[in-house]
């Protein structure tokens, strides 16, 4: 395998700086998040590098443990940072994470057990990046969804609220919101399934194969990584909405904004 | 034929100003007129009676009261006929159960009644007008064969022909049924028609007072 020097890195973010400075001459108001994502980007991974060098050689599970919370609560909270109508703080990290932990921690562990099964079944050269692609594919999902979801209400309210005076029951009111909500969290996924090997070749099999292993084994890992995404991601969002949903009601089925960062208005 | 009794309504919650609650009855087949400046909280007050915000208190038709039965039984007996009606589907026939009410007598009778046809459920929402609106939400909400009505300027967007039309219809109901109805407008005129007794509120207060019927009742 060719190793990349500091300098190869050097070349590649003079692509991100350019793309920075033409952003701040067109005005679109990108460059500061760009570039602020950009270096989060460079420290969080060369830390969990050396994170993950020490873990590998040490195989401690408490250690994973503390990992495997650390990620869970980030992504817990990344979840809500980038929502137009956000759920309040406290409320939303709660579902976030909670509606993760289901779905993510579940297929790592099914994985690990059942699937992959390495010796000790927490094995962090498997463990980890598993659980990594899974938290951060569903996190994608989910918070996707819960943007439409939480939009949509906020933009129909005064249907929603025709629609509860009539007498309907509120799952009748506000089922094709969920339904489209799910369904715009689950596109990336599907899309990404639907074109893998025709148009893109998806990441982890081009790291395997970057690194040496043979394209059929590195093919099989990848099948096994979309199917656990797709359901840890769809399992996941159908979770949070569905407890949103359940929460912009009241106990007697009235719409409780209250739930989202807005102003209040009768 | 049931009274809707409100007693110690409590919507300051909502409304900081009305710290006095509401105490008031409106008899089975009477209709008692709101009126009050705007913004003063009368669409607030019909929520409130709908259930369909929070409030403290004691909302009774007949003798059932608001909590004992589920949020959309009551607010289908309660009906809260809004200001302005929404409507979330691309024609008029998908906002109403069309083919059981088609065969219905009660909704062909509205239908006519309103000036409409039956084609009118093949309507395009977007197409109708304010006034077509209004009478079309009335029949909604009539389908659902309320025990008391609550109405929000229900002619508001209508012009006179129209007004009369459903004022009509409402006054049959009222009488048939024999059902209270709570009747919010800005016209003076057609509440000393409709109504028996007034609700005026104001700046953090309320008072009520009864109308003396004018000759005929409906025009």
């Amino acid at each position: 395998m060719i190793h990349l020097t500091p300098w190869d890195l050097v070349i590649a973010s003079g692509l991100i700086i350019l793309l920075a400075i033409t952003s701040l001459l067109l005005q679109l108001n990108i460059s500061r998040q760009l570039i602020i994502a950009a270096i989060r980007n460079v420290i969080q991974l060369l830390l969990i590098g050396y994170i993950l060098k020490l873990i590998f050689n040490s195989n401690n599970l408490l250690l994973l443990g503390t990992i495997a919370l650390v990620m869970l609560l980030v992504a817990g909270f990344e979840i809500n940072a980038r929502q137009k109508y956000p759920l309040k703080r406290w409320i939303g990290f709660k579902i976030g994470a909670s509606a993760l932990f289901l779905s993510s921690f579940t297929m790592a562990f099914l994985t690990l057990v059942v699937i992959v099964a390495p010796t000790p079944w927490y094995s962090p050269q498997y463990s980890i990046p598993l659980l990594g692609m899974l938290l951060g594919n569903t996190m994608n999902g989910i918070s996707l969804g819960m943007d439409k979801l939480n939009q949509s209400v906020y933009q129909q309210k005064l249907i929603i609220e025709q629609r509860l005076m009539l007498g309907q029951d509120y799952h009748e009111v506000i089922k094709e919101i969920r339904s489209e909500s799910v369904r715009t969290g689950m596109i990336p996924i599907i899309n990404s399934m639907a074109i893998a090997g025709l148009v893109s070749l998806p990441g982890m099999m081009t790291g395997q194969i970057l690194s040496g292993t043979p394209p059929v084994e590195a093919v099989k890992y990848q099948i096994l990584i979309f199917f656990l995404i797709a359901s840890g991601t769809g399992f996941g969002i159908m979770l949070a909405v569905w407890m949103i949903a359940k929460r912009l009601f009241d106990d007697r089925q009235r719409l409780n904004l209250e739930l989202l960062r807005v102003k209040r208005s009768y | 034929m049931s009274d809707l009794t409100v007693k110690n309504l409590n919507i300051s919650s909502i409304l900081p100003d009305f710290s006095q609650p509401f105490d008031f009855l409106v008899p089975a087949g009477n209709c008692m007129g709101i009126t009050g400046p705007s913004g003063i909280g009368k669409s607030v007050l019909l929520k409130a009676l709908a259930d369909m915000i929070p409030h403290e208190g004691k909302i009774t038709l007949g003798d059932i009261e608001s909590r004992s039965i589920s949020a959309p039984q009551w607010r289908k007996r309660v009906a809260l006929l809004p200001a302005e009606s929404q409507w979330w589907c691309e024609t008029v026939g998908e906002h109403f159960y069309k083919d059981q009410h088609i065969k219905d007598d009660w909704f062909v009778f509205l239908i006519n009644k309103l000036g409409f046809k039956v084609d009118v459920m093949d309507w395009q929402v977007a197409h109708l007008s304010s006034g077509e609106k209004q009478r079309l939400a009335c029949i909604r909400v009539l389908m659902n064969k309320p025990g008391a009505l609550l109405l929000d300027e229900p002619t508001a967007n209508l012009d006179k022909e129209n007004r009369i039309l459903l004022e009509a219809v409402i006054a049959d109901y009222q009488e048939q049924h024999q059902i209270p109805v709570l009747w919010i407008s800005h016209d003076r005129e057609q509440l000393e028609r409709v109504s028996q007794q007034l609700l005026s509120l104001n700046k953090g207060k309320y008072e009520m007072s009864q109308i003396e019927q004018s000759t005929g009742g409906v025009s």
